[in-house]
């Protein structure tokens, strides 16, 4: 049974106005500082005493601009690392040119959760089953990070390192997510499958962004969330249809080649053989809305 | 501890804080306004919510000083002297409570769906109310309630 403390443990609190002084703020606690944007994910940690109780917390919320989600010339979508999962959830832009994110956006806990947290504070959380990765999986997002020296973009393939793992070092900070906009016609999806419909995690987690013309798949990327230490592409399960005609048949198995592609857990929310069966199952019914005539 | 300034239910405060208080500590305790209640803790059952800005919010996991300068609304600031808010009446005609622990968190989360949206669906009362958790389970009665309260809204 794990501890749990009603009130916070002490810790000092910083905000900074600019970004160059949570940076030195951060590089002068040596590790022992957190970086705290929308705090649905760290506040529940630090009671649980999940994880050390840091020095302090470097609230990133009095740096201005770092909240905004922008689309530049049609060409690429970029969200703020301060961008709430609600300004997602709420975009037109983002429903029209990205619905495998809105959907995701959507899907995340609560109203209450979606007005605090951030979509960028989801993919640093780093759950294997957050619901923003496999959607920014298909759509082969990058991540612009900054530390005391440079700044440098990730792959979001490679942005993910583990269960609550990632790329981002302890002087770091995650500044924003950048989405190209995909190929004309492409369609998008996200599917979740939890226990419960809404304030749950997913058990499986499924993106598909695909293209076809007259019938035939010109492009597919397949993600699959909560199924594998990390959020992943399924490429033997793409590899399967692209440049093939779509048929049932064909959907049936690269979808169940999916499965070949996790390695999920057992826990209380569904067994390894559940999550396998349920891979093959979602990944069919996403490449069937995508696919459909 | 850290100076801070709240509005709460159109009243000015000002308060001195730990940075490690949440917001609702400081609701619950410094302003003795307690039917904000605490549920779960961590922003799981939405007991705790609050209006903050506008937006429906789990107070839990908010930090006190996160909400400096912030406007508040609580459950204490819906009625109006002893005139109840037309979303307080429609829980209490129609029975959208049992225990009641819930209800200041459902109250607050349907006065910020209806604020946006005067006659929700259904389905939209239930996305709206989606992050309240009734451990009674009442669901149906308090999905009632909300159109009820939709109804006395609209006039």
């Amino acid at each position: 049974m794990a501890v749990f403390y009603r009130r916070l443990p002490r810790f000092e609190y910083l905000l900074p106005k600019t970004l160059e002084e949570a940076l030195s703020a951060l590089k002068n606690q040596k590790g022992s500082a957190k970086v705290f944007a929308g705090g649905t994910d760290l506040i529940p940690q630090l009671k649980r005493r999940e994880i050390p109780t840091p020095k302090c917390v470097i609230d990133l919320k009095g740096i201005s601009g770092l909240d905004k989600i922008t689309y530049d010339d049609g060409s690429r979508l970029t969200i703020g690392s301060l961008a709430t999962i609600s300004a997602l959830a709420q975009s037109p832009i983002v429903l029209q040119h990205f619905p495998s994110l809105f959907q995701a956006a959507s899907s995340i806990g609560s109203p209450q959760v979606r007005n605090r947290g951030t979509f960028a504070g989801n993919i640093c959380t780093a759950v294997p089953s957050a619901d923003s990765a496999p959607a920014l999986l298909t759509l082969e997002a990058n991540v612009k990070i900054k530390g005391p020296k440079k700044e440098r973009t990730v792959p979001i393939s490679k942005f993910f390192t583990g269960p609550r793992m990632t790329v981002l070092k302890p002087d770091e900070i995650l500044l924003e997510i950048s989405v190209p906009k995909p190929a004309p016609a492409s369609r998008g999806v996200y599917l979740k499958l939890s226990p419960r419909h809404s304030m749950d995690l997913a058990i499986v987690g499924v993106a598909v962004l695909g293209v076809s013309e007259n019938g035939v798949c010109k492009d597919v990327k397949i993600a699959l969330g909560a199924v594998a230490p990390t959020p992943i592409r399924a490429p033997m399960a793409e590899a399967m249809l692209k440049g093939q005609r779509i048929t049932s048949a064909l959907i049936d198995e690269a979808a169940r080649n999916a499965i070949t592609q996790c390695s999920p857990i057992d826990d209380h929310r569904a067994s390894q053989e559940y999550r396998c069966d349920m891979v093959y199952a979602m990944t069919r019914r996403a490449l069937n809305q995508v696919f459909a005539q | 501890m850290e100076q801070i300034r709240l509005n709460v239910n159109g009243k000015d405060y000002e308060l001195q804080v730990k940075p490690s208080a949440t917001l609702l500590d400081v609701i619950r305790e410094d302003l003795a306004l307690t039917g904000t209640k605490e549920g779960c803790g961590v922003g799981e059952c939405g007991a705790c919510t609050v209006i903050m800005e506008g937006k429906a919010v789990n107070a839990c996991i908010v930090l006190a000083i996160e909400a400096n300068g912030k406007s508040i609304t609580t459950i204490e600031g819906l009625a109006d002297g002893e005139k109840l808010h037309p979303i307080q009446e429609a829980f209490v005609e129609i029975g959208g409570l049992q225990c009641g622990f819930c209800t200041p968190g459902m109250i607050l989360s349907t006065k910020v769906l209806l604020d946006k949206n005067k006659t929700p669906t259904d389905q939209e009362i239930r996305k709206g109310l989606e992050g309240n958790f009734c451990r009674c389970t009442g669901y149906t009665k308090i999905v009632e309630s909300v159109k009820v309260a939709a109804q006395k809204m609209r006039g």
